[in-house]
């Protein structure tokens, strides 16, 4: 998998903090996405708590968009941590609960599961969670379009 | 101040109250009782650096707050109307939670600048279902659509 940790890192670790940035993406960066680990089809990110990213600056929880933007981001990694030879995806739907507010001031945690990949399609499911894993701040569930490298076509 | 001002005081001063708002640099125009957002374009937006193409969570994010923006806004004017005209200067929204939001990705959203409507097919009291629809050069091109439930007041958790 040190491919797939170069292409999303851009090749440069920064072993500031937990996990690594994703300056491979360029909006996940911004964002502040630390990639923590991939293998086999599972992909867990971290989104610090930034200020910038509060929703309602009245409680200091994230926005949902920000939550979206995590899920999205580490379902496309599984993706990619599914299968060595996938050049590209590009998200068809995405559908996200939002269960509870992210607790403010926490980090958001996401753990995604792409649980099956077709010639062209991947299917990925997803969580967030700020506290505990067992209490979810959003579930995700989302088909990707994927493109193979020519050799690895069935 | 007329009742055009302050409603758009209050638009303006959503992104006070939503910082994420001037994260996106998002950006807000009415026309009547309808808002348009808009996206402006920049180099933190993007996803896929080699196509290049907008980050799907950028996008998403974009159309739910379109979304929240619109439902804030047709509260304001139902309040307004209530008050006689006027909003008082202490007037806080309460600004609608999303329950369950469906994204659909229709085209690879391009380095560009991006415009949402969002069209709020029932508001009940509790629960608004709102469809939402993003598009750059071509109205009828649509990059993604979405449609979700938001949670419109306080009481129920």
């Amino acid at each position: 998998m040190r491919d797939l940790q170069d292409r999303l890192t851009g090749g440069v670790a920064t072993p500031d903090g937990e996990g690594v940035a994703l300056a491979g993406l360029p909006h996940s960066a911004a964002m502040g996405m630390r990639l923590i680990s991939t293998e086999n089809g599972e992909a867990v990110l971290m989104l610090p708590y930034s200020d910038r990213l509060v929703g309602d600056a009245a409680t200091g929880i994230l926005s949902g968009g920000a939550i979206t933007a995590l899920l999205d981001t580490c379902c496309g990694t599984a993706v990619f941590a599914a299968k060595a030879k996938i050049l590209s995806t590009a998200t068809l739907d995405l559908r996200i609960d939002y269960m509870r507010p992210a607790t403010p001031g926490k980090n958001v945690y996401a753990h995604a599961e792409c649980y099956r990949v077709t010639r062209s399609v991947a299917f990925v499911r997803a969580v967030a969670w700020t506290d505990a894993r067992g209490k979810p701040v959003a579930t995700a569930s989302a088909a990707f379009i994927v493109d193979r490298k020519p050799e690895d076509a069935p | 101040m007329t009742e055009t001002g302050a409603h758009s005081d209050l638009l303006n001063g959503l992104s006070a109250s939503i910082p994420y708002i001037r994260f996106l640099g998002l950006v807000f125009e009415r026309r009547g009782d309808e808002i348009t957002a808009m996206m402006p374009y920049k180099p933190d937006l993007i996803g896929n650096p080699l196509l290049p193409a907008l980050h799907g969570g950028a996008t998403g994010a974009f159309l739910e707050i379109t979304a929240v923006t619109q439902l804030v806004s047709d509260t304001a004017l139902a309040d307004m109307a209530a008050a006689g005209g006027a909003l008082p200067d202490d007037y806080a929204p309460v600004m609608p939670r999303p329950i369950d939001i469906t994204f659909d990705y229709l085209r690879s959203g391009k380095p560009l600048d991006t415009y949402a409507r969002a069209i709020v097919q029932r508001r009940g009291r509790r629960v608004a279902n709102v469809r939402i629809e993003a598009w750059q050069e071509e109205r009828v091109k649509l990059i993604a659509a979405a449609h979700g439930n938001f949670l419109l007041s306080n009481a129920a958790g």
